[in-house]
This record gives structure tokens, C-alpha cells and sequence, in this order.
């Protein structure tokens, strides 16, 4: 009896380690390229920058005090560091308004497709998908070519005399809010169509029943009841358009920095490898938390729906 | 009275369907136009000067363009496949068992190069290979697909593990009672009906590769660069529609694979 039991659970021990072994490639594959160079990240954001770009191995924390406060070269005073402050506070109302807009935008389409008849609503969220799966470049470099001084849309509406000169969009807030928008309403569309899907429109039909008037409706029953995907779906954009680096880059012409932008900045041009890092780490826990908020809030409202 | 409310449609919400209509055209107009222009006669992405080919022309004998376009296929290809496997194995060891220790840190693990922001990846693998770089003296192709492999096993693994999850062990304890070895279980039962994941984690991978540009431009050495990094270097100046020839050969290439891949999963399913 006690001799089944043994083998029983050695076979469960042989089983665990087997499943070890089988995961140990794709562990070791993100430990090399992912995981390990971040913990790498957290010891340079300790170092001393090198006079050319890298570091030099002295313990500071001058990287990180960096990051919010700045040293007057004058008085030796430290006050806020403006010129950070300023791009942080440009990247999260820029990613804020981006969620907002994807979210104006991608309810209804949203709506629209998990209202259609089954068989067509694969096909619609197949035709908000295929944008999603090309090249995000290849889809900023689209928006830039609308929205250039001499692009479509310019040319357009001098061409109706809407306008009488070209209005620069390019390089500014406008074409990067724009760009983003663009790019990641599929990400707001999805999680926002599978909490649809599964509406019961009985409860639609009670509220009318009760007299209630479309808009009664809409924000008494259906957003209450949408409301894991309008969560899920705003992080969703809010996440990468926070890191975002290619969108600003291309439309933001370089003037216009985000933090991804400005992270770069310090590997490049700055030389500052130690702050560049510490702004990295700032960036990875801001999404972090959002990341664990939201883990949290879809806990609950599994337990709460089953 | 009844009559009055019977075209009265309980799932109409007023002007949601002029938004969504709008959308989707929104969403294509930039990449129609995109297309479009890569067949303009004249230098201008705006105005229409007649039909050509001319572009498509200038970007086939660009030589760069062809050396990064065989860049970014080679780098996709070994790290698709290279993914594909490992997250095969990785998806065979977190699936259809008890809950045991480290599977919820596996989950984790797997995932974690989908939760930290691209471009903090890149810092991180530029500071790591910089060093390996000078240690070494090798800079070649191996960090590009090094560090396109990690970030492509979470997509792999995605669509495996769905599949694995949706089969139960009913055939695979069948085998094993006819006196299978678990090898010949695996590559007669397992495989086989684990394909479709497979090839849809293959083509995942593959996309999400070739379609990388922010640690490809991070980690990339002098020389090194793919299809999608030369793009971004060419934004900086006035652009021709050279560039709307080549996105248009790449975004067929990916609408292609996408198509493909969203029929396999349908089928699967």
C-alpha cells in the first residue's frame, strides 16, 4: 500500500522534472535576451557614465536622483529636472489621450461588430486585425505620408479651399496623438468586441421594456456590463503607447520626445548610459504597476461574475 | 400601437454604426493610399501622375534594399523556427497537468518579454551585447537572432498552448494502453494533432520578427540592417515612393501570412 503511494509519487517528482527539462530552452532563451540584460540595466543605473558612452564601475546614485531633480550648475541647488518632468508629463497625457480617443472610437466598432450576424463578425474582426499584423512601421510611415505638408490631406482640403495653406500636422503633439491612434485602436477593439460578445441582450431588451430611453440603456447596461473590456482594452493602449518609440520618432520628427525617445537619447547623443537606464527602470515599473492593476481588477471581477 | 415599434430594434445604438463605418475606412485610407502612390509616375506621394512601375523598378536593383530584405528573412527564419521549438516544449511542460510548483513563474518567465516595453529591451540588450561585442570580438547576426528568438517564443507559445489545451489525454492514454513507447505516442498522437498550433505559432513568430524594428536598431552592428531598420533610416529624408513600393511588396507579404494563419486558426478551432 505505502509501496503504491511511493511510486505514485515518484512518478509525480519524475513528471515535474521532465516538465523542467522541456521548459528549460524556452527559460533559458529569455533569461539570455530579456530577463538577464534587464537585471544588467538595474546595476548600470547604480554606475558612474563613461566619458564616451558605457560606464565606469564607481557605485553613484547620481542616475537616479537625475531622473526627477536637477542640479543648478550656479547655486548647487537641486529643484525639479523641468526637461524630464516635461517629456514624462507629455508621454502619459499623450498615451491618457490616446486610450481615450481608441476608446471613442473603438466602442462603436467595437458594438458594431458584435451586433452583426454571427457568420460575419470573424470577418469584420479579421478586417480591424489585418492593420494590426502589418509592420508598425510600415503604418506610421502611412499616417506620415497623409498627414505631410504636401500629403493627401493637406492637398485635399487647399484643393476644396477649406484651407488656404497646407496646416502642419507633421513634427507636432497632433501627429503623434494621431499616429498612436491609429496604431493601436485594434489593441482597444478586441478585448472590447470579446466583452460584447457576450452581452445578453435580454437584459437590453428588460431595460426597454422598462422605458428606458437608447442612452439610459447604453450607460446603465451596456457599458456596466462591458466594463472588464473597456479596462482591458485601455491598458492594452495606454501600456504601449507609454513606451512608445518608432510613432514619436517618425512623426514626432525628434523635437517632439516621448520617453522612449528620451531613453535613447541618453545611449546616444546624452552619453549618459547610467540615467538612460534609470529612466528605462522608471518606465518599467510605471507599466508594471498598471500591469499589476489590471491583473488584479480581472481577478476580482472573475470571482465576482464566476 | 405594435406595429410602431417593430422595426424598433433592441441592439441599435444612434450613430455607432456611421463611427464604426468611418473606422474602418480610416484604417484603410492611410495604407490604400500608401499602395496606391507606389504606383505614381511622378516623385510625389500626394499627386497622381499616371501609372508605373518605375518604383518597384528602383527599389529591385536598390542593393541595399535586397541585402536587408535577405537580412530580415534569414534573422526571421532561424528565429521562427528556433522559437517554434523551444515553445513547443515549453508549451508541452505547462499544460495539461496539475498545478505544481514554479508553473505560475513559468508562465511568467515565458511572458515577461511581452510585458516590459520594447524599447527598454533594447537598452538592455545594447548595454549586455556591447560588452559581449568587445569581449568577444564577434558581431555578427547571432545577437539579432538571439534576441529575436526571445522576444518570438511568448507569440509561438500562444496559439500552441491554446491547442494543446483543447485536446484532452484521451488519445495519447489510448496509445500508451496499446503498449506505445511515449515516443512513438508523441510523434503519431501528439504531433500530429498538435500541427496546426505549431504552424500557426511558426507564422506568429515569423511576422513578429520580420516586423521588429526597435531592438533590431538597438542591437544591430554596423551593416546589419533589416528591411524594416533601413525604413526608419530613410524617413529622416524626403521620401520617394520607392518607400511605398517597398511597404507594398512587405505588407503583402505580411496580409498573406496573416490570412493564412487566421484560416488555420479558424479551422482549428
Amino acid at each position: 500500500m505505502s509501496q503504491t503511494a511511493e511510486t505514485a509519487r515518484k512518478a509525480e517528482h519524475d513528471d515535474v522534472r521532465k516538465r523542467w527539462l522541456l521548459s528549460a530552452p524556452a527559460l533559458a532563451i529569455i533569461f539570455m535576451a530579456s530577463i538577464g540584460p534587464l537585471l544588467v540595466v538595474v546595476v548600470y543605473s547604480f554606475l558612474t557614465p563613461g566619458p564616451y558612452g558605457d560606464v565606469k564601475w564607481a557605485f553613484s546614485t547620481d542616475a537616479w536622483i537625475s531622473v526627477f531633480l536637477q542640479r543648478d550648475i550656479f547655486e548647487g541647488t537641486l529643484g525639479i529636472a523641468d526637461a524630464h518632468l516635461q517629456i514624462f508629463l507629455r508621454s502619459v497625457r499623450l498615451s491618457l489621450f490616446t486610450t481615450i480617443a481608441t476608446l471613442a472610437f473603438g466602442f462603436p466598432t467595437a458594438y458594431f461588430i458584435a451586433t452583426r450576424p454571427q457568420r460575419t463578425q470573424a470577418l469584420w474582426l479579421f478586417v480591424i486585425t489585418i492593420p494590426f499584423w502589418t509592420n508598425l512601421l510600415i503604418r506610421t510611415f502611412a499616417v506620415q505620408e497623409v498627414i505631410r505638408n504636401e500629403g493627401i490631406l493637406n492637398t485635399a482640403l487647399v484643393g476644396l479651399g477649406i484651407i488656404s495653406a497646407p496646416i502642419q500636422i507633421l513634427y507636432t503633439d497632433w501627429a503623434i496623438a494621431i499616429g498612436m491612434i491609429y496604431v493601436y485602436l485594434p489593441l482597444m477593439v478586441l478585448p472590447l468586441y470579446a466583452s460584447m460578445e457576450k452581452l445578453d441582450f435580454r437584459l437590453v431588451e428588460a431595460g426597454y421594456d422598462l422605458y428606458a430611453t437608447r442612452f439610459r440603456v447604453l450607460t446603465r447596461i451596456i457599458v456596466p456590463l462591458v466594463k472588464p473590456g473597456i479596462v482591458a482594452g485601455s491598458i492594452l493602449v495606454f501600456i504601449p503607447s507609454l513606451g512608445a518609440y518608432v510613432t514619436p520618432r517618425v512623426l514626432g520628427g525628434g523635437k517632439q520626445m516621448m520617453l522612449g525617445n528620451l531613453i535613447e537619447l541618453q545611449f546616444g547623443a546624452g552619453r549618459n548610459w547610467p540615467l538612460g537606464a534609470a529612466l528605462a527602470l522608471t518606465l518599467t515599473v510605471i507599466v508594471m504597476v498598471a500591469l499589476l492593476f489590471y491583473v488584479r481588477y480581472a481577478a476580482q471581477s472573475e470571482r465576482r461574475h464566476g | 400601437m405594435a406595429s410602431g415599434r417593430s422595426n424598433f430594434s433592441i441592439r441599435h445604438q444612434p450613430g455607432f454604426t456611421t463611427v464604426a463605418v468611418l473606422c474602418f475606412a480610416l484604417l484603410y485610407l492611410p495604407i490604400v493610399t500608401l499602395v496606391v502612390f507606389a504606383f505614381n509616375a511622378g516623385r510625389s506621394v500626394a499627386i497622381w501622375e499616371g501609372f508605373s512601375l518605375r518604383w518597384f523598378e528602383a527599389a529591385w536593383n536598390n542593393e541595399r534594399v535586397i541585402e536587408a530584405s535577405i537580412r530580415s528573412v534569414q534573422i526571421a527564419s532561424v528565429a521562427a523556427v528556433v522559437a517554434t521549438i523551444a515553445a513547443t516544449m515549453a508549451a508541452l511542460a505547462t499544460t495539461r497537468t496539475r498545478p505544481y510548483r514554479g508553473l505560475t513563474f513559468k508562465y511568467a518567465f515565458i511572458n515577461q518579454p511581452l510585458m516590459i516595453p520594447e524599447i527598454v529591451t533594447a537598452v538592455a540588450l545594447l548595454i549586455v551585447f556591447a560588452r559581449i561585442k568587445v569581449a568577444t570580438g564577434y558581431s555578427g547576426l547571432g545577437y539579432l537572432i538571439v534576441a529575436h528568438t526571445a522576444f518570438c517564443i511568448p507569440f509561438a507559445y500562444l496559439p500552441i498552448r491554446a491547442r494543446l489545451e483543447s485536446m484532452d489525454l484521451t488519445l495519447e492514454t489510448a496509445a500508451a494502453d496499446l503498449y506505445a513507447t511515449p515516443w512513438k505516442v508523441f510523434t503519431r498522437v501528439t504531433l500530429p494533432l498538435l500541427w496546426p498550433g505549431i504552424i500557426a505559432g511558426l507564422m506568429l513568430a515569423f511576422v513578429i520578427s520580420l516586423d521588429d524594428v526597435v531592438i533590431t536598431e538597438f542591437v544591430k552592428s554596423g551593416g546589419q540592417d533589416t528591411l524594416p531598420t533601413y525604413m526608419l533610416g530613410q524617413l529622416r529624408r524626403l521620401v520617394t515612393p520607392e518607400m511605398n513600393a517597398i511597404s507594398t511588396v512587405f505588407l503583402l507579404i505580411s496580409i498573406l501570412i496573416v490570412t493564412v494563419f487566421f484560416f488555420i486558426s479558424r479551422r482549428s478551432t
